[in-house]
């Protein structure tokens, strides 16, 4: 057991390395530089000699492998470097963020859950009733609707029928929980429907394949009550698919939710991964891609070993 | 039923064509007749000249749009609160929709540094923010110009302290400009070429500041009224001329309190301003909100009672039909123009008839009217801002290629000098663009429009900044959408985009024509004002009717529509001046 | 209760011979969302194949005398904001919605399950090297690749199918592999194996076939995911570019802009999207339903 753990953990390290190598290569395929666009960006002319030399203060003109051992070995360390746009330290641009992004995805993830797992029982219990294929069509809308379309249309209609808009600005959960709950709870919905969506198909097939077995069978004859056979028996062992579900959509949350940010106007990690990029910010883009690849290295590993944990059935392979 | 239902329907189309069709008849024939009132926004009709004096060009009017859009509050000095006495208190909410790539004035060309920062600074001088283009002094209390135009002395006031306690003196003044217009090595200066007629800046004593200039330029009074010209601290900039990239310190009406990266900006009054009882704001909040649809909701849903750079249309409509007495909306044109620039080094872009060809069948004057409802473009003009006063005269403008009113007779012509130009039917080029929404990509769609009547089968790229530039700068490209946004309305400052790529790193169009360099030079140095005129409408003719080199498209329009309760400023056609925000004042 | 069907198709009269149509008849009673689906996504290739002969007019096409009508006879659904006409932009958005889908989706799901079938076969340092590439590709974030893929190659329908594809590839190739791996673990592929036959023809021979019904899902599961990337990519500039007709560049230009005063121009595509991603949802999951019911894919 404790074999496996090892050998998960160390797996974790050659992904972590592949991204960092295609995350390095990649940014420099492409065309443009963070020194020109600071300087010149609006169409000014800046003089060649001054974008060398701040090209050569930033590093960029050494040798592409030493600028990858330099950056790798300060990682090792936990010291990310600054940001080649605004020479802030990288570890405090992305703390700014980092509280948003991450109470955002958590308050998502509630909304989630509460929302899939009631629905997907209800859905496998009353199966081809009305009752299912309302939920059904309920839940693929949630898919097949594009969030940020549905982040608009949240906005609007707060606007048109209370004249009322979310704030601006975000304030921390416990300085003044009105104004954050009243910031995050719009993109929260619109995250967290499309996300129940998937959870809540995904915990509708596994109860419906797991109520088929043998033992819920042998519990229904013991005279269990249909209450205790769902819940004690059939949903426990439903839970884990959906848990492995939420985990892997709760890892893409963190700096995933792009146009969401975009759209009511967040200060999250979305949106600055989106402006690291067009800036050609290679030390800041790096950075926030290898903390999501981080993220999802992480979640995947603990499903893993909640899986072997708890599901007797899978070897140690 | 059936029958009669269709009918209607047909009607109500009808009906509907008929209104749009009206209105824009009505706004064509408005648009071209009597000048505007004084104060109205920039018709096309001659204005009295001089460079200074010049009645400001800014008006707040209801929005007109086919369709019936719903009219705004009070037109004229109402929108400012002109006549009425300013009132202390009060914090002012704005919305800025990119952020500082640096804090440092002279380094920066852009609004997105500016609206942040400018509230901390004083200038040396500045303009009238209620009577643009007049100069007026800030840290500067008079100034004298010799007779031979060739030195400027500024006496300052004595009572200007920095935000640290410290005074400002010439030795602070000195520094800075030294600063612009002669930059350490490592030191970017993106102004730099606009002084080059100083020849060397003197603070002999400590309330006095002498430029003195190598050659007579009458405009240099105004240049220096840039902006951008933040005064810093001496004792800083000799210790680290880096320091203002990062750090904010200035003798301006605002203290700074506090920028959280993606978020806001705070800056509260500085109590010992040197123009007393301003500023009346015991404060500002700066908000960034990147996406202008967001940018509508905060004030719409009173988070923020302000944008300073402009709204499209729609955003307009929308405010003002949702909140109606509560805003006013300020509109003037804007000195920024769109324009196409052409690879001058490529067939068939090195032929002046495919050239003319392509200006000659883009309609401006419909694609005014009908761009302006959904973008901020408006103005058709040449180099210079249509309503400034160098601008061509109307009746001059027409007979440019491109410019004239009879766009048939303009196609017909342009097919001829395709045919002439060995250009055949159905060619393809690709038209560059960058990927910001507006004005460039309804611009992009209408030009890729206008250049298929004639045959012409464009590719329509939109690319990011970053691309854009480096192909534009290596041209890499055939013909490509740009901008042209100054701080005032200044030749020097137009003109000098179009001059010989040898003279004017900014010219991408890869062309050298020594002609327009001396034309250039001439005008810069002409102090008869009538004369100066007809140099630069020499230029403007050789550039866009002679050589066409390049394309002027549209002027672009500023609209600002704002909370009624905001009063003390007045809109420009620049959206960098006036932002220092002293004037403002909250009405409750 | 639930195979009442089953049991009735069972007990027919022994001389009757199936008919296609009842057999769709079956179909449409036992599952009506499939069906639902099913008539959808033929809807939609109906509309993208025909769009030149049904579009009332030119997709680029502008009109400045007819911007922002609302719907009239003249325009069934409404101009835009350079008098373009909405129903006609929609068909031909069609075209570039099933284009972007089906390329994207078949090369992504195709490759996948090459890249899970020769994972699970030769398992061991091979299984294991793919395994972490297919890792770093997954935890790789699509923004980053779009961005550099816009960037390099500029915007357009193939550049979007690519970035797409990358993102589809080892999602599939995880899924097929975990079905790849129960079919090698069965006795007739070493039969074939002692037999002689080589790798590859036992691969593509004997595995990839028998992964047909996961792949089949997983592609039409697909198809509707990246018809919405393109909507998300095309909405950040990232997509296609203007003025090709594109439901996700509609979306972006006019949706929000005009989004009070022409509803018209953000509902049409919105819905347009949504019922297309609906149909091959559900069409897939009834796919599924009658394939394979013990396949768990979302």
């Amino acid at each position: 057991m404790a074999r496996y753990i090892l050998t998960r953990l160390l797996l974790m390290l050659p992904t972590l390395l592949g991204v960092a190598v295609l995350t390095f290569l990649l940014l420099r395929v492409v065309p443009g530089d963070v020194v020109t666009l600071k300087y010149s960006g609006e169409g000014a002319y800046v003089p060649r000699e001054t974008i060398e030399a701040e090209r050569e203060r930033l590093g960029l003109n050494q040798p592409l492998w030493k600028q990858f051992v330099d950056w790798v070995w300060g990682v090792a360390r936990l010291d990310f470097g600054t940001s080649m746009w605004t020479g802030r330290p990288i570890a405090q641009e992305i703390a700014i963020r980092f509280q948003l992004s991450l109470q955002l995805a958590i308050m998502a993830t509630l909304i989630a859950v509460l929302l899939a797992l009631p629905l997907g029982t209800l859905a496998a219990l009353k199966q081809d009733t009305w009752v299912d294929y309302a939920i059904r069509v309920f839940s693929i809308a949630g898919l097949a609707t594009p969030s940020f379309w549905l982040g608009i249309v949240l906005i609007l209609f707060l606007l048109i029928l209370f004249r009322w808009s979310p704030p601006v600005t975000f304030t921390p959960l416990f300085e003044d929980p009105l104004a954050n709950l009243s910031l995050l709870i719009w993109p929260a919905l619109a995250v967290g429907y499309r996300y129940s969506a998937v959870a809540t198909r995904m915990t509708r097939s596994t109860l419906l394949e797991v109520l088929r077995e043998d033992y819920i069978r042998t519990a229904r004859a013991k005279g269990l009550r249909e209450r205790a056979v769902v819940v004690r028996h059939g949903l426990r062992n439903a839970l884990l698919p959906v848990v492995t579900v939420i985990g892997l959509e709760f890892a893409f949350l963190i700096g995933g939710l792009v146009v969401t940010e975009q759209v009511f106007n967040l200060n999250g990690l979305g949106k600055l991964m989106v402006e690291a990029i067009s800036r050609r910010d290679y030390t800041l883009t790096q950075a926030l891609t290898m903390l999501g690849a981080a993220v999802y290295v992480v979640v995947n590993f603990i499903i893993d070993i909640v899986y072997v944990l708890l599901d007797p059935r899978v070897s140690y392979s | 039923m059936f029958r009669s239902r269709g009918q209607r329907l047909v009607r109500g189309s009808w009906l509907s064509r008929l209104v749009t069709l009206t209105v824009m008849l009505t706004l064509a024939c408005s648009g071209a007749s009597q000048p505007a009132p004084s104060g109205g926004g920039g018709a096309s009709a001659p204005r009295p000249t001089g460079a200074g004096g010049q009645p400001a060009a800014g008006a707040a009017s209801a929005p007109a749009g086919a369709g019936g859009a719903p009219s705004a509050a009070s037109p004229g000095g109402a929108a400012w609160g002109e006549g009425l006495q300013p009132k202390r208190g009060g914090e002012l909410v704005f919305v800025v929709g990119a952020e500082p790539p640096s804090f440092d004035g002279h380094r920066e060309s852009t609004f997105a540094m500016l609206h942040w920062t400018a509230p901390h600074y004083s200038l040396l001088v500045t303009f009238d923010p209620f009577d643009y283009p007049r100069v007026v002094g800030d840290v500067a209390e008079s100034w004298e110009i010799s007779p031979d135009g060739l030195t400027y002395t500024f006496k300052l006031r004595d009572n200007v302290k920095f935000h640290d306690g410290t005074p400002l003196t010439a030795r602070d003044v000195k520094a800075t400009y030294d600063k612009i217009i002669f930059p350490p090595p490592g030191v970017v200066s993106a102004r730099r070429a606009v002084y080059s007629a100083v020849e060397r800046v003197d603070a002999p004593d400590p309330h006095t500041v002498v430029f003195t200039l190598k050659y007579p330029q009458p405009a240099m009074l105004s240049l220096l009224a840039s902006p951008f010209n933040f005064l810093y601290k001496a004792d800083i900039l000799e210790q680290d001329p880096h320091w203002y990239e990062r750090n904010v310190l200035g003798s301006g009406p605002f203290r700074f309190v506090e920028y959280v990266p993606g978020s806001h900006w705070v800056g509260r009054r500085y109590e010992d301003y040197h123009i007393p009882g301003q500023p009346y704001l015991d404060g500002f909040r700066a908000i960034f909100v990147r996406d202008p649809a967001a940018q509508v909701a905060a004030i719409r849903g009173g988070r923020a009672q302000i944008e300073f750079r402009g709204f499209a249309p729609s955003q307009r409509d929308d405010l003002v039909r949702a909140l109606g007495n509560e805003i006013v909306v300020q509109e003037s044109p804007w000195t920024c123009s769109l324009y196409v620039a052409f690879n001058n080094e490529r067939p068939p872009f090195n032929d002046v008839r495919f050239r003319k060809a392509l200006t000659l069948a883009v309609d401006r004057w419909g694609g005014s009217q009908a761009l302006s409802q959904i973008a901020i473009v408006k103005e058709v003009g040449g180099l210079q801002r249509p309503g400034s006063p160098f601008a061509v005269p109307p009746d001059q403008l027409v007979t440019f290629a491109g410019y004239g009113r009879d766009i048939n007779a303009a196609r017909q012509q342009a097919r001829q000098l395709l045919r002439e130009a060995g250009v055949p039917e159905g060619f393809t080029f690709t038209l560059k663009n960058r990927d910001v929404p507006m004005p460039y990509e309804p611009v992009g769609i209408f030009l890729v429009d206008q250049w298929r009547r004639i045959g012409l089968n464009v590719n329509h790229v939109q690319q990011e900044s970053g691309p854009f530039l480096n192909d534009l700068r290596s041209g890499e490209y055939e013909a490509s959408v740009d901008f042209n946004c100054d701080f005032m309305d200044e030749p020097d400052l137009q003109l000098a985009k179009f001059l010989s790529a040898d003279k004017s790193p900014a010219n991408y169009g890869r062309y050298n024509d020594p002609v327009l360099d001396d034309l250039y030079d001439r005008q810069s140095r002409e102090l008869n004002v009538e004369a100066r005129k007809q140099l630069v409408w020499q230029y403007e003719r050789r550039v866009l009717d002679e050589q066409v080199y390049a394309m002027v498209v549209l002027w672009w329009q500023r609209i600002v529509p704002h909370h009624a309760s905001v009063k003390g400023w007045k809109i420009t056609p620049s959206h960098y001046v006036n932002q220092d925000l002293r004037t403002v004042w909250l009405a409750q | 209760m639930r195979d009442a069907a089953a049991v009735a198709a069972i007990e027919k009269p022994i001389g009757a011979r199936p008919t296609a149509l009842g057999a769709i008849g079956v179909f449409a009673r036992r599952r009506p969302l499939g069906a639902l689906g099913a008539a959808i996504v033929l809807g939609l290739a109906l509309a993208a194949l025909l769009a030149p002969i049904i579009a009332p007019y030119d997709p680029l096409e502008t009109d400045f005398l007819a911007q922002l009508q609302p719907p009239s006879a003249a325009h069934l659904l409404g101009a835009d904001q350079f008098g373009r006409d909405v129903l006609s932009r929609l068909l031909y958005g069609a075209r570039t919605a099933l284009l972007v889908g089906f390329c994207s989706a078949f090369i992504g799901a195709t490759l996948g399950a090459l890249l899970g079938v020769c994972s699970a076969y030769f398992g061991g340092r091979v299984d294991l090297l793919l395994q972490r590439v297919l890792e770093i590709f997954l935890s790789f974030p699509l923004i980053v690749l779009a961005l550099a893929v816009v960037a390099v190659l500029g915007t357009g329908i193939v550049n979007v199918i690519l970035a797409i594809t990358v993102s589809i590839t080892p999602q599939v190739a995880r899924v097929i592999r975990a079905s790849a791996l129960q079919v090698r673990a069965m006795p007739f592929i070493e039969s074939a194996r002692a037999v002689g036959a080589g790798p590859l023809r036992i691969m593509l021979l004997h595995m990839l076939p028998n992964v047909l019904a996961p792949y089949l899902i997983l592609l039409t599961a697909f198809l509707g995911q990246a018809i919405l990337l393109e909507a998300s990519l095309s909405f950040l500039g990232l997509g296609v570019a203007e003025p090709t007709p594109a439901w996700g560049l509609m979306l972006r230009g006019a949706g929000v802009q005009f989004a009070e005063r022409a509803p018209w121009l953000a509902l049409a595509p919105g819905l347009a999207i949504s019922i297309t991603v609906f149909g091959f949802n559900v069409f897939g999951d009834a796919l599924r339903d009658a394939l394979d019911p013990r396949l768990r894919v979302v």
